[in-house]
């Protein structure tokens, strides 16, 4: 595609875009958020056409005017939002829309079969294809995804962001299948926020910014990281964290977690946070790490355990009480659990604040929108505008609304629970040096990360996780990233 | 004539300043569009502007068809007199959906507060003290009608179209039992001259149904109850994990149109002097098309006081209008569907080009 022009009311989400993608290539896609990339790969898929500028398919001009048009070319998308149907079953969400028919009626078993031997040639075997996918996990569904774009036959498969809620394990068996199809001649247009895996899997690397094209054809490999993050930002950073100061060991803790405990979900775990300090939680998903999180917050009731803060027992099992004593959540899924994608920047973040704008039950606007707006600016949220809706805005920009939700608050204790998932590396920046600002004021921190350095980076202490058990707690400049992973690989082993 | 001039006045403004600036830019750094003239234009009439123009085209339509008969104060009075009882019904189910819920069973509980508030036994004791005895019967019976579907949909986990299906069931059944099927007359004078009367030349019944209205539009746009009714409906995971607790206020939604719905069986035997359990039939229906024809999605997060209005008026003007041609109840019924189209789509395309 070449010089490729997208244009909403009121903002331009590309600017002219030149992409090339060969037969059998990984070609990744490295922006911020908010640079274009999901548009493009929008734009490619056929879901918005483009305003200026060519596509070519195999050497001729094509327009897409409709998603199928591109699914008939050979283009097959897994969108990062997955797009699947939860009420079906996998078998049924993998041949939506090219279901296997005779005569007009849909062949059930041999859908199961082909869907059977997709999953098993994904590595997962396991996932029935007759399973309803509301019952899946977040990372089977990944999976299902990616079965039903190799259904297709297609000749250009777009990833975006498909590692995002994988392990290790996982994104290997999807790094096994891509070196697969790419093989066989299949084209791969692969989105990660993360670097070594496109070092890992890919070819050639184009770098969007802005809504621009500013480097493409790179090689995945040997260009330096410190060129490609000057690219996507425009300046040359260094991915710092900022310095932690020594915690007051003597303090008297915020947050102090005594036994809790959800058989299935997690064993017992005691731990304490004191003002001004970071606790990490490093574990794979499904380590237990998110329940821990969110049991503290009351979203999840504790079988035994109790929760304090500043010495007082929280009432278990209620969101309500544990915002009254003080504790604020950053979920980990920011659109479904966090925001309020439809109502303006300004009601998300003065949601848990409601009663402070509130006189005598009548609300008060223009304080509420001053609030918001001062906030919005100390944390550079962009684009500005306390009417916006939330869903307009990139992830490190939702990122930091929730985070200005609970500053506005003004909590003890903050639980973040992948505070920079999806969010590029400018914003993580900020994201962190925000972090550090609250621990300065004497707010107890405790962070849930996938990236074990963004663990380390932060935390004052770590809690290793695995098998939904402590396996290890200690001081985080006495670990690092090999340490933190052996422990993790030792304890599945166990 | 005074009323519709205003009305066609009022409609006017926003119709025309809209279209000429198809698409301004959305919230870009146009930030504080707020005050003055452009606040009240993209402010909630300006945002209804499909349906503004939908019922300045039945205006037309009447003043041509009818004339004078249709252009005079008088019948806009009756207008509005005639809508002033579902208004009250679909200012309440606003809020439900909002929400996120949907509630069936509105007109089976107007139909049981009536009925109770008329019985020989509520009637006696509103003799012997006053007629206010009635109002209080009406409102505490929906407001409980309410209660209980909010506790099974709040704390029960059940779906709300199950739940209140069953409510409709059950209170209209109830209402017949109560009634054993007759129509009961409401006696007490004292409660039909005040409900029916007029003051200053409005209807008493108008002017419950603007009291109705603002206080809603108040509750919904100013209040932390709004706000948090918005959330839940919005978002209800978002909102829980913000500290809201997302099953009281989904119960008080349900309690609020049960009252709603007995402020409404008020107005009825007020208008009709009787109690029945044939009171309210298919209210369910006028009400959720009032709420929805603007638009708003029944999945909850977004309603507005004065689209549901707009709405009311617009299938009130109708019937008006059609009685006034002398076109039966079928003909109306089926314009009824196609106006509910007409206008959905109208307002779709009106709030699209100015924004998205």
């Amino acid at each position: 595609m070449a010089n490729v022009v997208k244009r909403f009311p009121g903002v331009v989400a590309l600017g002219g875009v030149d992409l090339d993608v060969l037969p059998g290539e990984v070609h990744c896609l490295l922006g911020q958020n908010g640079a274009g990339k999901s548009t493009l790969i929008k734009v490619l898929a056929g879901v918005h056409e483009p305003n200026e500028g060519t596509i070519e398919w195999l050497g001729e001009p094509v327009t897409l005017h409709h998603p199928q048009a591109a699914m008939d070319l050979g283009v097959a998308t897994m969108y990062q939002e997955l797009d699947l149907v939860e009420g079906l079953t996998v078998a049924e969400n993998i041949f939506l829309g090219h279901e296997p028919t005779r005569f007009g009626f849909s062949q059930r078993p041999a859908a199961r079969r082909e869907a059977a031997a997709l999953l098993a040639r994904l590595g997962h075997p396991e996932i029935s294809p007759a399973a309803e996918v509301g019952t899946l996990s977040a990372a089977s569904c990944q999976i299902v995804s990616m079965a039903r774009a190799l259904s297709r036959d297609a000749r250009l498969i777009i990833m975006d962001e498909p590692s995002a809620v994988l392990d290790a394990g996982e994104v290997d068996q999807l790094f096994r299948v891509i070196r697969e199809v790419t093989d066989q001649g299949v084209a791969v247009v692969y989105i990660s926020h993360r670097l070594e895996e496109i070092r890992e899997i890919g070819d050639r690397v184009t770098v969007l910014k802005d809504g621009r094209t500013v480097a493409t054809g790179l090689d995945a490999r040997s260009t330096p990281t410190q060129e490609l993050i000057r690219l996507m930002t425009g300046r040359s950073i260094e991915y710092v964290f900022p310095p932690k100061p020594a915690v007051d060991a003597g303090a008297e803790p915020v947050l102090r977690v005594e036994g809790l405990a959800r058989p299935g979900e997690f064993a017992a775990v005691s731990f304490d946070v004191r003002p001004g300090e970071v606790v990490g939680l490093a574990g794979l998903v499904g380590s237990g790490r998110s329940e821990i999180v969110e049991t503290i917050f009351g979203a999840r009731k504790a079988t035994i355990g109790t929760v304090r803060v500043g010495g007082r027992a929280v009432r278990g099992g209620s969101v309500a009480a544990a915002v009254a004593a003080g504790i604020g959540l950053c979920p980990e899924e920011r659109k479904s659990q966090a925001l309020v994608l439809g109502a303006s920047l300004a009601s998300n973040i003065t949601l848990a604040t409601l009663p402070r704008f509130s006189r005598g039950g009548l609300l008060d606007g223009s304080a509420e929108v001053e609030a918001a707006e001062e906030l919005l600016e100390s944390l550079d949220v962009r684009p500005r505008g306390v009417h916006r809706e939330s869903r307009t805005l990139s992830g490190g920009n939702q990122q930091k609304v929730v985070l200005a939700r609970w500053l506005l608050r003004g909590c003890k204790v903050l639980l973040l629970d992948e505070p920079t998932r999806g969010v590029d590396v400018g914003a993580r920046s900020e994201i962190y040096a925000l972090i550090r600002r609250l621990t300065d004021e004497g707010v107890a921190v405790v962070v849930v990360s996938s990236e074990i350095p963004e663990v380390l980076g932060l935390s004052n202490r770590v809690l290793v996780l695995a098998d939904r058990t402590v396996r290890h707690e200690g001081p985080a400049d006495e670990l690092d990233e090999h340490a933190v992973l052996d422990i993790i690989l030792k304890g599945d082993a166990a | 004539m005074s009323a519709d001039v205003t009305k066609v006045d009022r409609a006017g403004e926003p119709v025309v300043a809209d279209s000429p600036p198809s698409g301004p830019p959305v919230g870009g750094p146009t930030a504080g569009r707020h005050g003055g003239l452009a606040g009240l234009l993209s402010g909630p009439a300006g945002r209804s502007a499909g349906l503004v123009l939908a019922l300045v085209l039945l205006v037309v339509v009447g003043i041509i068809t009818a004339g004078d008969r249709f252009a005079s104060p008088e019948n806009a009075l009756t207008i509005l007199r005639l809508g002033s009882v579902i208004g009250v019904v679909s200012v309440g189910m606003t809020f439900v959906i909002s929400g996120g819920g949907i509630d069936l069973s509105v007109g089976a509980i107007v139909a049981l507060s009536s009925v109770w508030a008329t019985t020989v036994a509520t009637q006696t004791m509103a003799a012997n003290y006053h007629w206010i005895v009635m109002v209080v019967a009406a409102l505490v019976v929906g407001g409980v009608c309410g209660l209980v579907n909010g506790v099974l949909v709040a704390y029960g986990r059940m779906a709300p179209f199950i739940v209140t299906l069953a409510m409709l069931a059950a209170a209209r059944g109830l209402a017949e039992l109560i009634a054993k099927r007759r129509t009961q007359i409401v006696r007490e004078r004292g409660f039909i001259d005040f409900f029916g009367g007029s003051v200053l030349g409005i209807p008493v019944l108008v002017i419950m149904f603007a009291i109705v209205a603002v206080a809603g539009w108040v509750l919904l746009n100013r209040t932390t109850f709004g706000r948090r009714t918005l959330a839940i409906g919005g978002n209800p995971e978002a909102a829980r994990l913000a500290g809201i607790r997302v099953q009281h206020q989904t119960m008080y939604l349900y309690i609020l149109l049960g009252v709603a719905c007995g402020i409404a069986a008020v107005m009825l035997m007020a208008r009709t002097t009787t109690g029945t359990s044939t009171h309210g039939t298919l209210y369910e229906l006028d009400a959720i098309a009032a709420v929805v024809i603007r638009g708003t999605l029944l999945s909850g997060g977004r309603g507005t006081v004065v689209g549901t209005v707009l709405g009311v008026l617009i299938f009130t003007t109708l019937t008006n209008v059609f009685t006034l041609n002398n076109l039966d109840t079928s003909t109306q019924a089926v314009a009824k569907g196609a106006i509910i189209v007409a206008a959905v789509l109208l307002q779709q395309r009106v709030s699209r080009t100015r924004s998205t």
